[in-house]
Parts: structure tokens; sequence; C-alpha cells
């Protein structure tokens, strides 16, 4: 880890109504380090997520990604969104699912070629999905299916990785699976953020944490602030975790 | 003239042959179009938007007072247009569900427009007859120039579809995610909703206000059932409403003048109910078939591991057991020993069966067999 930063989040507010959901957040996320942003429900996680990436438009504050706005910096961001977000029973294979992650690249109206063809398949392979290239996507388990999502980011070759909740629903080979493809990514100095609900495996698989409550509570790598009393901020409660050292 | 004659006569005929062409094109690309209705779950929203059309028409008559289809369609869509954006406002600007603004917008604006077509009808103006032939639909009153119309239409609707193609798969499937590559979703958005917009329009004056959702939802909601790849939905869908077009006007023609409009939706309704029963990997039937006969493999199997665990016990795996036995077992039946028999799996000697060599090797590794099978 150097200490160049990679997303930069100045006084970031965002609300759906009238309620803020996000309050005044700023937030560093230093180069190549594998973050997890914990916090109850509704506090934020995914909004967070959404609005670096402009999916959401927040009512006040910048982002920026490498000192320069995200709209410049669109190719090196990849994203992998909830499962849940999107109609399984989509009439497409796992295939050229995994392909729409070539379509940024391509930009408007250009169709994947050979090239574009075996970056997918490279993907495909590095999830261990090759076999079911050809399934229709609502006969894949739902492990299989977040597999594949992650294989669609995979293929975009970006710099930074945000991934809301990649472990929601599925079971511990494929969590396994999917934490080793994440230490890969960091190992070869990519930044990966993380929306993580299982405080338990915090410490195991990252190194670098947010606890987020509508409000910023603390951010910085798990073995200083990764604690009861952060935890505490965070969800209100006396929470007691034991931390391996 | 029976359906024969009918066929003979499209080729001939003039008037037969602009009709026939001008629902077989407005079948295409109602099915082509509303295939991303259907995949965008926005199915009421045809409805809505052809409802939205009518107060259009009206209006256009009262300010021109011209008949002719392609000012009082440009009308339709002009209202059709403002009906659907105000949807869009609906569902943006407040907290109402969809379905509430596509609800409140279609009969908001049908009540005006059936307002405005008694109002016209009262007037002393002898021109203003056949306006109402917009509700239901008049096929017989095609002529060239619209079906010129409808033809341009879908070609250029075609070429759209295929330029954009992949933009208009992704947004369908990820709408967020395609915001994320820097693809702009709105501009998108508002070229295919403006296309059903046009195509719906257009279909107005064969099909009508009341029945055009139809032309759009039934022949998608056919197609979705035969394939998994979105190019194959959308091609067959086109399939399907072409030939809705061409059967019901042939349909309609043969048997006594039937309204047109009613009898192509009927006909798309019959391509939905076999697609539902037939299709072999999502209709009723095969799901059922496929349902019974697993059920019957499970118990087959089910009981050669009943009859494997006796077996076991003895040192002659071929020893021979009391079929009584097998009585206390659940999954049994007649039929279940009658097929092992068959398969050469068990003997069968008076009141005595006994496993075969071949039926002892099949149970002992039955589960793998079926998790490999799974797989």
């Amino acid at each position: 880890m150097n200490n160049k930063i990679a997303v930069q989040v100045d006084d970031l507010t965002v609300a759906y109504n009238y309620k803020p959901v996000l309050w005044d957040i700023d937030l560093e996320i230093p180069e190549g380090v594998l973050m997890a942003i914990v916090g109850p429900n509704g506090a934020g996680k995914s909004t967070l997520i959404k609005s670096i990436l402009g999916i959401l438009n927040p009512i006040a504050g910048s982002v920026s990604i490498y000192g320069k706005s995200y709209k410049k910096q669109r190719s090196l961001v990849a994203y992998v969104p909830q499962k849940g977000s999107v109609d399984w029973d989509f009439p497409t294979t796992a295939l050229d699912v995994v392909m729409m992650g070539t379509y940024g690249s391509l930009g408007w109206i250009k169709r994947p070629r050979q090239k574009e063809k075996k970056a997918t398949l490279e993907a495909l392979e590095k999830v261990g999905m090759l076999p079911f290239k050809n399934r229709q996507i609502s006969q894949l388990s739902g492990g299989q299916q977040q597999r594949i999502f992650l294989a669609r980011a995979l293929v975009q070759d970006a710099a930074i990785y945000f991934m809301d909740e990649p472990f929601q629903g599925v079971d511990a080979t494929t969590e396994i699976a999917i934490i080793n493809i994440l230490k890969e990514l960091r190992k070869v100095g990519k930044t990966v953020v993380v929306v993580h609900h299982d405080l338990q495996t915090v410490p195991e698989y990252f190194d670098w944490v947010t606890f987020l409550n509508v409000k910023k509570i603390a951010t910085g790598p798990v073995k200083d602030i990764f604690n009861d009393d952060n935890l505490t901020k965070t969800y209100g409660i006396n929470y007691k975790v034991s931390i391996q050292e | 003239m029976n359906i024969q004659e009918y066929f003979y006569l499209v080729f001939s005929d003039y008037t037969l042959r602009t009709i026939t062409l001008g629902t077989a094109i407005l079948g295409a690309v109602t099915g082509m179009l509303g295939s991303f209705a259907v995949l965008r779950k926005q199915s009421l929203l045809g409805d809505a938007i052809s409802h939205a059309a009518l107060p259009g028409i009206a209006i256009s008559f009262l300010i021109t007072g011209a008949k002719d289809s392609n000012t009082l369609l440009l009308g339709a869509l002009v209202s059709g247009l403002i009906g659907t954006f105000w949807i869009r406002g609906i569902i943006t600007k407040t907290h109402l569900k969809s379905d509430t603004a596509l609800g409140l917008i279609l009969s908001l604006f049908f009540g005006f427009g059936m307002l405005l077509l008694t109002f016209i009808q009262k007037q002393p103006n002898a021109n203003q007859a056949g306006l109402d032939k917009y509700l239901f639909g008049q096929a017989a009153t095609l002529i060239e120039s619209d079906v010129w119309m409808m033809a341009i239409v879908t070609g250029l609707c075609l070429f759209v579809l295929l330029l954009f193609w992949k933009e208009f798969k992704i947004l369908l499937f990820d709408k967020d995610y395609a915001k994320t590559l820097g693809f702009n979703t709105k501009t998108i958005d508002v070229l295919i909703t403006s296309f059903i917009v046009l195509a719906i329009v257009l279909g107005l004056q064969t099909v009508g206000v009341v029945l055009m959702s139809a032309m759009l939802l039934a022949p998608a909601a056919a197609a979705r059932q035969w394939t998994n790849s979105l190019a194959k939905m959308v091609f067959l869908a086109a399939l399907f409403g072409a030939c809705s077009g061409v059967f019901g006007t042939a349909i309609s023609a043969s048997q006594n003048n039937l309204s047109t409009g009613p009898v192509i939706v009927i006909v798309a309704a019959v391509f939905v109910f076999i697609s539902f029963v037939f299709s072999p990997s999502r209709g009723l039937l095969f799901k059922q078939i496929r349902f019974i006969k697993n059920r019957r493999d499970l118990e087959l199997h089910k009981t050669l591991a009943f009859m494997y665990g006796i077996a076991e016990t003895h040192e002659n795996i071929s020893h021979p057991h009391e079929i009584k036995i097998l009585n206390n077992f659940q999954g049994f039946t007649k039929g279940t020993l009658k097929k092992l028999v068959e398969k050469k799996y068990v003997i069968i000697k008076g009141t005595t069966w006994s496993l075969t060599n071949e039926g002892f090797k099949s149970a002992s590794n039955l589960y793998n067999q079926l998790t490999q099978q799974d797989e």
C-alpha cells in the first residue's frame, strides 16, 4: 500500500425525500486497500456507493477518482450491483451478461468482437463459471449469479471495484471463491470497496474498514479501528466481537 | 368468401392486399416493440398510451375539421406523448406507484376523449361520422398511404433497434450498471418509449384505442415462452404479431366481415394460449409431464434402493425374497416392480424377487448417478 488516494469524497449529502440518507460524508480511500463498509440497515451503505458512481444525484458534495471527477475517470471504476437489483428471468445467457462488462470501453453502437469475447471467457474462467457460459441466467444458483456479476466487473479491468453485498445469499464455497478473487485484486494493486454485513469476517477478509450510519463514524485500518467502541457508535448497542490479532 | 378464396384473392384484390399488408406490418412492429415493454415490466404503459391518444384525435378533428387519418393520428401522437410524459412525471415526482400513475392517466385521458367525441357527435356537421372507429378500429379504412406510413416507421424502428441493440439490451437488464458504464440511459429510454408511442398511434386506426395494448403484449408474451435469447424473442414476437395480423384479417374478411381489430387480438391470444401450454421448456404441459416423470423415476429408484438394502445383508445378492416384504415400503407399487423387471434389475419367480447383478450395481451408485445428472 502507498499513500496515493484512489477515491476522495467531500461533504457528500444525499436525501431521497426529506430525511437525509447520508450526511456530510468525508472519506478518503487509499489505493490498494480491500475495504469493507459496515453499518446497520438503512445506514446508507448502498447509497454511498451509488452516489460515488453517479447513479444517484447527491444534494451536496463532490467525489473524485484519482484527483479527477468521476465522469472523466469512469473507465477506472467497475461496479457489482446487488444481485436482487435485476430480473434474473431476463432472456439471456451467462456469457452475454459478462460480455456487458465490455460495453463501456466499446462505447455507443460498436459491437463486441473477438477481443471482447476472449476477455469475457477469461473472466468466466476466473470465477469458475466457464462450464455454465451458455446457461440461461435464471437456471443459475444464487452463488453462480453472484459470480457472474463479479466476472462482469472483472472484464472491465478497472483500478477500483465497488461491490454491493457480494456475499449476500451465497454459500460458503462461493464466499471463499469470491474473497480469494478480491484478495488477488488487492495483490495486484487494485482498490476494492465492499458493502459488507457479516461483522465476524471483517478482520479476516479486509484490511481497511469504514463505519457508516448516515454519518461517517470512522474509517481506517481494520487493526486500528475495528473495535467495540466504533461498533457501539455505529450500531447503537453494546456490540462485542472478538478480534483476532 | 371462405379462407381459401381469401388467400387466393389477397394477391389480386387491391383492397384486401392493402389491408392484409397493413395489419401484418402493424403486428410485426408492435410485437417487436412489445418485447421491450414486457421485459421492462411496463406492460400497462401501452394501454395507457393508446387511451391517452383519444383526446388528441378528437381535438385534431375539432381544429382542422379534416378526416384524413394522418392529420388525426398526428393529434393522437401528440396527446399520447403528453400522456406518457405525465406518467413519467407522476412516477418520478410523487410517491405514487407506476400502476396508479398509469391508471390515472389512462382513465383521465380516455374520459376526456369520450367527452369530446360525444360533443362532436352533437355538432350539426355530417362530417363527424366515423370518428368513433378509433375506439375499436376499422381495418377496412386502411389505404395505401397508411400502409406506406407503417412500413416507413417499421423500417426506421428496425434500423434503430439494430444500431442500438447492445444499448437497449443493457438498459433492459441492468439500468444502473449501464449508467456506470457511461451510457446516457435517459436517451435510450426516451428512444424506446417514443417508438412504442409511435407504433401504438399507427395501430389506432386498425385495432383501436381499447384493444391496442393486446397487440403490444400478446405476441411478446407468447414469444417469451419459446426462447431464452432476446434476439430470438424479438424476432418471434414480430413473427407472431404479423401472423396474427394476416390470419385475423383473413378470418374477418371470410366470415361475413367480422370486425377486424378484435379478431386480430383473438388470434394473438390463441398464440399466447398455445405458447403457454405447449412450449417445451416453459409450457404448462411439458412442465407437468416432466414433474410426473421425475416423480415416477424417483419412486423407482427408491424401491431399488430399498431392495438393495435387503440384498446387501445376504452373501448371495440374488438370494430370492418374498414380494410381501416390499409392501412395507411406501413408494412400492406393482407398476414399479414391473418396470424394474423390464430394466432387468430384478427377476421374479413365483412370489419371490431377486436382484440381478446389474440391478445391484446400478443400485450401489444410485445416489452418485442422481447427483451427477443434477450438475
